[in-house]
């Protein structure tokens, strides 16, 4: 494949992918380590209703009318959730439960219900993402990378993606100690004066901030997969944060890549005609790769000493 | 209730204390739910002794000292810090939480932990530097923990852990220890490694404040004790205090008589 061939049709979906496979994998390292791996899965689940809204309001598919309406999805998910909660009289993972399936659901037949062929926004969209029609007409080979004209017509989900890789990589560098602390830590952090409450709000809500400007990229549903996998098969190559972070980075990009070549080259190689969606093609990378390291990380083992 | 009144009016009017003292608790409630585990405490710490903190299991212990700390929020009651607030004396404190209370498999180094105990001076971005280093080994070696500083938390041992947990405090260079069980499933050596370690800090002047299960060594490693079931039962030094009267109070039926004989109680 040459440039004028690569650059227009598969860069800007593979950086949107490397982009949005970081993005999720940096949060979802303290996700996993504070075992609240699934709030991603929550998150992806509440936001739905909220961008289709969003979208039904605004009939395009941009960045702030997206982020708004996820947001407010989000403050109806934590509302219906105390409600049902006490109204209920039952515990809280009961009420999420309740509330993310039902908050879902409606997304997905609000999705059906209304008109979307104007725009890249369906259900198929929604679960699985659209990554391959991300595609940058303006570029006629690798010297429009340094052609003003032709980047002024880059996808504006690059450059969503590329703007929340920014914050969310500056979010954990900056907090990077009282995140660390915390997680390992609660009480002590505590006493040291830190707002740990604050700090787990914010890591949500970076976390959703990835999850929704991902959307594009991986899809709602498969979103999950990189808050997790790369993650935990950096914990199992790893005894050190500073270390399972760069791993985490390392396989989120490999699960990207591979997720995007296999999908667009690997059918035809086994000589089918027709590719396969790229988003599902990454989730399953990402999952070979914890396969992987599960059976053949060095650090897989339980070391807890055993309670005396 | 009255009694203890009656008790709390033979010595010096509470105000007076609170000034000096390195923890004043007062009134103190706290609820997980609809029960209250700590009922309405008031706690003087004395400066520069060692304070046990006893009671049966569930009775408050260690709610009562995340309290104090704002670890845990209480439905009422505060606690003042050399006088003055808890939030502009935090530097002052070191806090070791129950070993239990957090997961060793994290992906961490002994080292690390240690330098946790830096973060005051440290901040969010300020770099590591070798002084901080050789200060954080320091006080591994305190602890007799210099060989391990590159392992990873998990590959310890539950005394080794609880070594560690100290040096971070030590790290601190606190004024007020407050310890959760530090000798909570523990090996011998560790238990005395910890000790007098903990000697050590009081005979510097420092004031040290544990939660402590084993009613046998209360007598042998602290200078006060304070009882507590959800109530406060009891304070003061440990000759005065320690009474089979008030352990009696304390536990209720849960020890028997045989039991208290054997901890050579001062005549109470």
């Amino acid at each position: 494949m040459n440039g004028a061939e690569f650059v227009p049709l598969s860069l800007p979906p593979l950086l949107i992918g490397v982009f949005a496979a970081i993005a999720c994998a940096l949060p979802g390292n303290f996700l996993v380590l504070r075992k609240q791996a699934l709030i991603g899965d929550a998150i992806s689940h509440v936001v739905l209703p909220g961008i289709v809204v969003a979208f039904l309001i605004t009939g395009s598919v941009s960045t702030w009318p997206m982020m708004i309406g996820a947001a407010g999805a989000s403050i109806i998910a934590v509302v219906l959730i105390e409600a049902i909660r006490r109204l209920g009289r039952i515990e809280p993972g009961a009420a999420m439960g309740v509330a993310f399936t039902a908050m879902f659901a409606a997304g997905v037949l609000l999705l059906e219900q209304s008109d979307t062929s104007s725009v890249h926004l369906d259900v198929e969209h929604a679960l699985y993402g659209n990554l391959e029609s991300l595609i940058w007409l303006d570029a006629l080979g690798w010297q429009s990378l340094w052609d003003p004209v032709a980047l002024a017509g880059l996808p504006p989900e690059l450059i969503r993606m590329s703007a929340t890789l920014v914050a969310v990589s500056a979010f954990v560098w900056i907090f990077w100690r009282p995140l660390k602390i915390s997680t390992f830590d609660e009480g002590f952090a505590r006493t040291l004066g830190m707002r740990t409450n604050l700090l787990g709000l914010a890591l949500v809500a970076v976390a959703a901030i990835a999850a929704v400007a991902a959307f594009d990229a991986v899809g709602s549903i498969i979103v999950i997969a990189m808050f997790i996998c790369p993650p935990a098969a950096a914990r199992l190559m790893t005894n050190r944060l500073e270390a399972q972070i760069m791993w985490s980075i390392v396989f989120a990009t490999l699960s990207a890549v591979l997720g995007y070549l296999a999908a667009g080259f690997g059918p035809q190689m086994l000589g089918f005609s027709n590719a396969v969606s790229a988003a599902g093609m990454i989730a399953t990378v990402s999952g070979l790769i914890l396969a992987l390291t599960a059976v053949f990380g060095p650090c897989r083992k339980r070391l807890g000493a055993p309670a005396v | 209730m009255s009694l203890e009144l009656a008790a709390n009016q033979g010595t010096a009017p509470i105000a007076d204390q609170v000034d000096d003292s390195p923890l004043a608790i007062r009134g103190m409630t706290v609820s997980y739910g609809q029960k209250p585990v700590v009922f309405s405490v008031d706690m003087t710490v004395t400066q520069g002794a060692m304070t046990a903190i006893v009671g049966p299991n569930g009775a408050g212990k260690s709610t009562l000292l995340k309290a104090a700390l704002g670890i845990v929020k209480p439905l009422s009651g505060q606690s003042m810090i050399y006088g003055q607030s808890l939030k502009s004396q935090r530097h002052r404190i070191a806090y070791v939480p129950q070993r239990a209370s957090v997961d060793w498999d994290f992906p961490t180094r002994v080292i690390d932990v240690v330098l946790m105990g830096l973060y005051r001076e440290l901040g969010l971005l300020r770099r590591i530097r070798p002084r901080h280093h050789d200060k954080a080994m320091a006080c591994l070696d305190r602890v007799g923990m210099t060989d391990f500083a590159e392992r990873q938390i998990g590959q310890l041992s539950g005394g080794q852990q609880q070594r560690v947990f100290l040096a971070r405090a030590l790290a601190q260079e606190a004024d007020l220890y407050l310890l959760d069980e530090p000798f909570a499933g523990v090996d011998a050596a560790t238990e005395k490694a910890i000790i007098s370690v903990l000697k050590g800090l009081r005979d510097e002047g420092k004031t040290v404040v544990a939660v402590h299960h084993d009613l046998s060594t209360v007598n042998e490693y602290f200078d006060r004790v304070f009882m507590i079931n959800t109530r406060k039962i009891a304070e003061g030094s440990v000759a005065e205090a320690f009474t089979a009267a008030n352990l009696e109070k304390t536990y209720g039926g849960r020890l028997v008589t045989g039991q208290i004989d054997q901890l050579d109680l001062a005549a109470g």
